[in-house]
């Protein structure tokens, strides 16, 4: 298909969605990501059961906690959708970046770098 | 297991704000199970916590640690060399834990992190219910292996009240009537001439209405 999408997107694999944790999300951020999405299979789909459920949770964990710190939660999403839907992973990820560009850079990389 | 809740994120946060140097002190025993104070949410709570002082403007040593247990002195004992490094630890033990943190670490400062709720059983992942409520002079031998002190709402011990209805308490229809609990499991037994034996009046200084207890075993004691 040889589909384009955002090329600042860095995709890290997991078997499952089910293995994200809450505390992998808030490392990315404190690492300097400015945002964060899971992209698991559609619900009802997994392979494991349960596992985008779980991950669809700890993304709303993780945007709750966002919020209360003032990073923002909309910056932490979920998002589902079948393996062989390639179009909309890509349509996911401009959607992603659209709306972190939208929200700028987070601000703990900015703050990083006045304390440095 | 003592079960414990997290506590808001906000209200650590305003407890702690004014130190530069903060532990958050997790431990491995009933507060993992339940997962409020173990070494996945000191991460996430430390985590949250660095980047709320960043964002704040303000670089604050925020370190992890969890031990085995807060609740014995020698597991206590194994931070003792870094304790100076902090002017704040929050604990996300159970309360026992932070007091006996307190107690060791009589200097500084130890705030919770959690709060402490009950003597429960983990029903299923995510839920947890009250099953003990540590009267100290168990009674369960007579009552089916089911407490009226922690299940029953009104602690009665010669049930059920006027207020049991299809096998729910009145208080909470989502509440089983222990009552109805224990009947239904002395009937199963074959020992429901158990439920016709009057409990003579509980003593109840042995329960927290004697004041602060303690075990004494003199057997053990080195």
């Amino acid at each position: 298909m040889r589909l384009q999408y955002p090329s600042d997107i860095k995709i890290i694999l997991v078997p499952c969605t089910g293995k994200l944790d809450v505390v992998h999300i808030l490392h990315a951020f404190e690492k300097g990501a400015d945002g964060v999405y899971a992209v698991g299979c559609m619900e009802g789909d997994c392979h494991y059961n349960s596992g985008n459920l779980r991950a669809r949770k700890r993304v709303e964990q993780a945007q709750k906690i966002l919020d209360t710190i003032g990073i923002g939660g909309e910056r932490a999403q979920m998002y589902n959708l079948s393996s062989s839907e390639g179009p909309r992973f890509a349509q996911y990820a401009v959607e992603m970046e659209e709306r972190i560009r939208k929200l700028g850079p987070n601000p703990i990389k900015l703050a990083k770098k006045k304390a440095a | 297991m003592i079960v414990a809740d997290r506590k808001p994120i906000e209200e650590i946060i305003e407890e702690v704000k004014n130190y530069e140097k903060i532990l958050i002190l997790g431990c491995n025993e009933c507060v993992t199970v339940c997962e409020a104070g173990g070494k996945k949410e000191v991460g996430v709570l430390a985590s949250a916590l660095r980047m709320y002082f960043l964002n704040q403007g303000r670089e604050v040593k925020i370190d992890e640690e969890t031990l085995e247990r807060q609740c014995d002195h020698e597991y206590l004992e194994e931070i003792r060399d870094v304790m100076d490094q902090y002017d704040a630890v929050v604990s996300l033990a159970c309360g026992v834990g932070v007091q006996f943190m307190a107690e060791k670490y009589h200097d500084c400062p130890i705030y919770p992190g959690v709060d402490t709720c009950f003597l429960g059983a983990t029903e299923k992942r995510g839920l947890w219910t009250e099953r003990c409520q540590a009267c100290g002079q168990c009674i369960l031998a007579r009552t089916g292996g089911i407490c009226p002190v922690s299940r029953c709402a009104k602690r009665i011990l010669n049930g059920p009240c006027g207020g049991s209805a299809k096998g729910k308490c009145e208080i909470n229809k989502e509440i089983d009537c222990a009552w109805e609990l224990i009947i239904n499991r002395l009937k199963a037994l074959d020992k429901l001439d158990d439920y016709e034996k009057i409990d003579p009046i509980k003593d109840w200084s042995t329960d927290r209405a004697g004041g602060p207890r303690k075990v004494v075993r003199e057997d053990v004691q080195e």
